[in-house]
């Protein structure tokens, strides 16, 4: 598999990256040698090999369904969560206009 | 199963209807998926908004125990297989609402695998014909944060208040071909999310929301290209934008043209779907297994716990009521289908019960008869809901023993409990002190019909001579002389025994 400037350029923007055409240019070579590295290890036969999502054991921890146990992973901080808003008013963000 | 005959009448021949439904139910939950904000609807903005929430630099997503839960319950009352191994990932796309660039749902391994659905076609006709409707995957996932744009002149303001909320995705297969069968399928699967209590199944505040895939062919023929419209809220909605969208289709292809594959809006007051040009790359999602977090495996323990603590779903309930209770096919369908209404019957059911010393069975189609026609009756007529306060079960039951028993006509029961939720009082004290109650004393309702006998000797005549239809006249007459209190039962057998 590889890869030609249309196709970065169509990553780029799905990403919503800016690159102009010389940056797109020196990335084409660039993404070609990594999927080829890919590829490369995609000659090892892991049939019958579980996927690894670890390298160490471990499992998912779960919450339990309580608002703000944790003041860091909770609610009620919107002055915290507005703080770095462009614009805020009356307690929203404020964006450009988007609408269908 | 039976085929549907739904059809669009095309210039060059009929068209029938492909649907598929992606249901999006918001799971009930005390928190949020991946953090410890409040769900709760109708907060101030932003108020219920943690840093996870908000996508803050270094946040890390801790799964809830309850949504995993909730949704594994909806698995099994759904008959699918519950995947014990199933993963997160990143689904990726820019908007305001979405403050970390990608949603957190389940692509490649969901939750919970292939179901099923049983839809009654026709909810008012018990006998109507029942179809299958298969349920893909159903998978957790994020909502995202509401947009509002008609606050300020240039600007949209964004509230991110349900971003986050835990939502269920419900994928059906491409089963329904018509607007009722969608429709159908919508209610029922609301029935029974609500049952299970997985999801409140309020469409109005957004709990429940559908996107509905559409797509038009030859009967029998090979599947046509599909749209999908977005964000439908209401049962109502699902079948107009079908309706719409099918025509739509139909009147482009037979033009010449070709159905685009994409995305579209309803729009409720044109009535119309377009598109939503903006989503042109909105099928590039780039999906990948989220790096912040690991597999999400379920014990057996953790699946058997969640079959324990299901509730009996509607169709079990349903059949149980024909059987054991001997309802109507009617009775039971409309009793069974909004759990609310099930469980106020079963309340009832076993106060009355106790109250007449009988079986269940027994007074099943009485308590039947009353909650379904006659009780909602007398609330609508007072403009008063089935939650009054004044409306208990302990007053219905000594209001249908009365009649039971005999001592209170229909009439008058309807009058009692009308004084009942008025003002609360106890129903057979009501009885007594309004002089609401027949009499089925044989001596006086007697002693009445010899004296209208007497007085009209010419029409007793004419009866014995064999003009039948008199002995409505003779009953009249008695109700009236009783002043209507009498049991028209006793009555009528006083009457036949002594007009013989």
């Amino acid at each position: 598999m590889s890869v030609d400037s249309k196709t970065v350029k169509k990553i780029a923007s799905l990403a919503r990256i800016h690159m102009d055409d010389a940056e797109v240019e020196a990335l084409v070579p660039e993404l070609n040698n990594i999927l080829g590295w890919v590829e490369q290890l995609g000659e090892v036969d892991v049939s019958g090999v579980e996927p690894m999502t670890a390298v160490i054991p471990n499992k998912l921890r779960l919450r339990d369904d309580v608002i703000n146990a944790d003041p860091l992973t909770g609610g009620g901080v919107r002055d915290k969560v507005l703080a770095n808003a462009p614009v805020a008013e009356h307690g929203f963000f404020g964006v450009p206009k988007v609408i269908e | 199963m039976t085929e549907s005959t739904y059809r669009i009448q095309g210039a060059t021949g009929d068209w029938e209807v492909v649907i598929g439904l992606e249901v999006h139910a918001q799971i009930t939950s005390n928190a949020k998926l991946f953090s410890g904000a409040s769900t709760e609807f109708g907060a101030e903005p932003n108020t219920q908004v943690s840093l996870v929430d908000a996508a803050m630099p270094g946040m890390l997503p801790v799964p809830n125990q309850e949504c995993v839960r909730q949704a594994v319950r909806t698995g099994l009352a759904l008959n699918a297989e519950i995947h014990k191994y199933s993963r997160f990932d990143r689904k990726n796309y820019f908007y305001a609402d979405l403050p970390q660039g990608y949603q957190i749902s389940q692509l490649y391994h969901p939750i919970v695998g292939e179901g099923v659905i049983e839809v009654a076609l026709d909810e008012k006709d018990p006998d109507s014909a029942v179809k299958e409707i298969g349920v893909e995957r159903i998978h957790i996932e994020q909502d995202a944060g509401k947009l509002m744009h008609d606050q300020h002149p240039t600007m949209s303001y964004v509230d991110l208040n349900r971003s986050g909320v835990a939502l269920m995705e419900i994928v059906s297969r491409p089963d329904m071909r018509s607007p009722v069968e969608a429709g159908a399928y919508v209610k029922k699967l609301r029935s029974i999310l609500r049952y299970v209590g997985s999801c409140d199944g309020n469409m109005e505040q957004g709990s429940m929301r559908a996107d509905v895939n559409v797509s038009v062919r030859r009967p029998g023929g090979e599947l046509g290209i599909r749209t999908e419209t977005k964000n439908v809220n209401s049962v109502r909605f699902v079948q107009q934008v079908i309706e719409i969208e099918a025509n739509r289709q139909v009147d482009v292809l037979e033009a010449g043209g070709e159905i685009v594959q994409e995305t579209r809006l309803y729009d409720p007051d044109r009535n119309e779907t377009r598109s939503m040009r903006s989503k042109e790359d909105a099928h590039d999602y780039r999906y990948f297994p989220d790096p912040d977090l690991l597999p999400l495996e379920l014990t057996d323990d953790f699946i058997a716990d969640c079959k324990a603590s299901l509730p009996e779903l509607p169709d079990a309930k349903r059949k149980r009521y024909e059987s054991e209770l001997g309802l109507t096919a009617y009775n039971a369908a409309v009793l069974t289908a909004e759990a609310e209404t099930a469980r106020a019957f079963e309340v009832l059911l076993k106060e009355t019960a106790a109250k007449q010393g009988k079986a269940e069975a027994d007074v099943a189609t009485q308590v039947a008869n009353w909650s379904l026609s006659i009780a909602p009756g007398v609330q609508k007529a007072l403009e008063v809901t089935a939650d009054h306060e004044n409306n208990t079960p302990a007053a219905n039951a000594a209001i249908l023993a009365m009649v039971a028993g005999g001592s209170v006509s229909g009439g008058q029961a309807k009058e009692i409990y009308e004084i009942v939720l008025k003002t609360g009082r106890d129903a057979e004290e009501i009885a007594d002190t309004e002089g609401l109650k027949q009499t089925s004393d044989t001596g006086a309702i007697e002693a009445e019909i010899e004296k209208i006998l007497e007085a009209n000797a010419d029409k007793v005549e004419e009866y014995r001579g064999g003009k039948d239809k008199l002995f409505g006249f003779f009953v009249g007459q008695t109700m009236k002389a009783m002043q209507g209190k009498a049991n028209p039962q006793v009555v009528n057998e006083l009457l036949k025994k002594i007009l013989g």
